[in-house]
């Protein structure tokens, strides 16, 4: 946590109370923990992701949030007040269900405004607040159909209105987008955080898609085995996983075992590699290099410099339009992923299978890891 | 290759038209024959009733044939207190048994869709369990019960209940319970289909949207079992509506339902006409609430697509 912006923001959530604290929270579901003793804190306005792999905790953590779970241990707090008995129906959040669970009896506009119908507000209220929301979610002139008649991309926006019409202080999403295509979900993720602007108001989005989490999320907590394995901000989580899981879990990485020699380098299998910062490991310890497949270079001449560079055989690769992922196999029969950009026109490869390369990289590209 | 087309083709309309030869020789004919006969007068003679058809008279014989039918059994039907008596007396026990099988049968479908899953299947089992008993001896085992020094009588007076016996056997609540008790599984079957794979999210969203249990029963769960309700109200009221055997064994011989003037009519009085023209009336009548019922169901097939 030595970066800078990171700093000010842990200084402003100092500043106030998080809108929501999870207070050393188990959850048992009988012996077998879903969560475990998990601290954690959300910030008012916040757009806050979950992630994490398929039975890793993180819709129980948003079912405890919603009131349909409740901790084995610890507490909850919503704005410093504990909710842990409050009943789903009474917390001031609302939750879009991953498969939105619109009532299928009900015209859009009475899935809208069945939140508004439990508090006893107006005739005029609701229509008004309704209309509100059709707009908000571009469904003008739907309000009388059918769920049965809406497409899926529809039905998600009705889904997404009927929780936000109460005016929630958290909003709650369970994989919101999983069921639509991916180029609806690329849109919609951007319609999310343009959204989640304009309300201003704390969204807490559970995904298993870490691009998703990526782009929507001002934080994200990464999550495995029921823990918290870090919580940061997209750039830090990408470019200082704090541990190999992190590192791998993220993105593609690969991962070189070494060990910190008197002078500050790395001694590993592929030789004695320079490191800018060894994080405050001291000589002797042994250490993980995690590189990203971006930041290495593939060259058939040896570069001269200040950089890494090791010798290898294209293995094979993958092409994927925008990049190639080229994996080399090294001198310790060890692959590097490296992806290269496809920069020329014609879609030629640059290198061939079997291609003796090799592959570079700066000091500062790769991370420490200690765990 | 086209002749295999055909044949093929061939095959399926023959699928197509099996359930329809069906419906044709065991519904259709059978109907028309109840139709034509109640359509005749009684006779002495056998069959006990004329004009009979015959071939073999030709054309002037069909002639005649047409020329003999009348419609005075409906007459008469209409005429007479005794049928509209027992037509009101039949519907009027085949509604409230309904409801009460309605009010019966919905919490138990409901507490068994709510169950845990392994219980289950142990659970619809112990609903059919009853039908591995003859339905002739259970009917009977409630005579046993009802009777005056039955069992009923004997649980109510020594909770002190009751003073003296009390006459269950022979009236309208010897039917009800008979009724309530027959067509129970028939009610609580559809209902529990019908809870049971309701989407458990959209209760829960319901509660997020700020909904005490009580009224998401009202706004959601009833609702959405209504084409439960419908399926198990008809499937109960319509046989209920011609039940025969309850009625004669657990009901007093003052009040007749539908289906036991039919029975006396053919059997004691040997009216065929008569019985006929009854059997046809009585599912004119009841054709009224399966279109209904059909009508409720494309528009729910419509909505739900």
């Amino acid at each position: 946590m030595a970066d800078g912006g990171d700093a000010a923001q842990e200084k402003a959530a100092s500043e106030k109370p998080p809108l929501v604290r999870f207070e050393a929270v188990t959850k048992r579901f009988g012996t077998v923990a879903a969560i475990e003793a998990l601290s954690l804190d959300i910030a008012q306005g916040e757009f806050f992701a979950l992630l994490g792999p398929s039975g890793c905790g993180k819709t129980t953590l948003l079912r405890m949030l919603a009131g349909f779970e409740t901790p084995t241990e610890g507490r909850i707090l919503l704005d410093g007040e504990d909710i842990g008995a409050v009943q789903p129906h009474e917390r001031p959040v609302n939750m879009m269900f991953q498969s939105y669970a619109l009532f299928p009896h009900l015209t859009v506009e009475g899935n809208i405004s069945f939140g508004l119908r439990q508090e006893n507000a107006t005739r005029a209220e609701i229509s008004e607040r309704v209309a509100e929301m059709l707009a908000l979610v571009r469904l003008q002139g739907f309000g009388e159909r059918r769920i049965g008649q809406l497409s899926g991309g529809q039905r998600q926006r009705v889904a997404l209105a009927r929780s936000l019409i109460k005016r929630p202080r958290v909003l709650l999403l369970d994989e919101p987008l999983a069921a639509l295509d991916k180029k609806l979900r690329a849109e919609t993720q951007f319609e999310l955080m343009e959204l989640q602007r304009r309300l201003a108001t704390t969204f807490v989005i559970v995904t298993h898609d870490q691009e998703e989490a990526m782009i929507v999320a001002d934080r994200i907590a990464v999550m495995n085995h029921g823990r918290v394995m870090q919580v940061a901000p997209p750039p830090e989580i990408y470019e200082r996983p704090n541990s190999r899981w992190v590192a791998d879990f993220i993105g593609e990485a690969t991962i070189v075992e070494g060990r910190i020699s008197a002078s500050g380098t790395m001694d590993s299998a592929l030789g004695q590699l320079r490191v800018a910062n060894t994080g405050g490991a001291r000589s002797g310890d042994t250490v993980w290099l995690a590189l990203r497949p971006e930041k290495i270079g593939v060259s058939s001449e040896r570069l001269a410099g200040e950089l890494n560079t090791v010798p290898g055989t294209v293995s094979e690769i993958g092409y994927r339009g925008d990049i190639s992922i080229y994996k080399v196999r090294l001198a310790d029969r060890s692959l590097m992923k490296v992806a290269l950009a496809n920069v020329g026109a014609r879609g030629r490869a640059l290198f061939k299978a079997d291609d003796l390369v090799w592959v570079s990289w700066p000091p500062d590209a790769g991370v420490v890891l200690y765990s | 290759m086209s002749t295999q087309a055909n044949r093929r083709n061939w095959g399926a309309r023959l699928v197509v038209l099996l359930p329809y030869l069906w419906l044709v020789i065991f519904f259709l004919v059978p109907f028309v024959i109840v139709l034509k006969i109640s359509l005749s007068q009684t006779a002495l003679a056998l069959p006990p009733y004329v004009p009979v058809f015959d071939l073999a008279a030709g054309w002037a014989g069909l002639m005649e044939f047409t020329t003999q039918l009348s419609v005075d059994s409906f007459r008469l039907l209409s005429s007479d207190a005794i049928y509209l008596f027992s037509y009101f007396k039949s519907l009027q026990i085949a509604a409230i048994s309904t409801i009460l099988l309605l009010a019966i049968g919905y919490p138990i479908a409901y507490g068994m869709a709510r169950a845990p899953r392994a219980w289950q299947p142990l659970l619809v089992m112990a609903v059919v369990l009853p039908f591995w008993t003859s339905f002739l001896i259970r009917i009977y085992a409630w005579i046993n019960i009802l009777q005056r020094d039955g069992l009923l009588n004997d649980v109510l007076m020594r909770l002190h209940v009751i003073d003296t016996p009390a006459a269950w056997l022979s009236s309208d609540t010897a039917i009800y319970i008979g009724v309530v008790y027959s067509y129970l599984p028939f009610m609580v079957l559809p209902l529990y289909a019908a809870l049971e794979r309701m989407d458990e999210s959209l209760l829960e969203a319901a509660a997020d949207l700020g909904c005490p249990r009580w009224k998401t029963f009202w706004l959601v769960t009833l609702p959405l079992s209504l084409p439960g309700v419908a399926a198990g109200a008809l499937l109960c009221f319509i046989p209920i509506v011609g039940e025969f055997v309850i009625p004669d064994l657990l009901g007093g011989s003052e009040t007749m339902m539908i289906g036991q003037t039919l029975w006396t009519e053919f059997f004691s009085n040997r009216d065929w006409p008569v019985a006929s023209a009854i059997a046809v009336s009585l599912l004119v009548l009841l054709l009224l609430p399966i279109l209904f019922y059909e009508r409720f169901q494309q528009r729910a097939l419509e909505g739900g697509q």
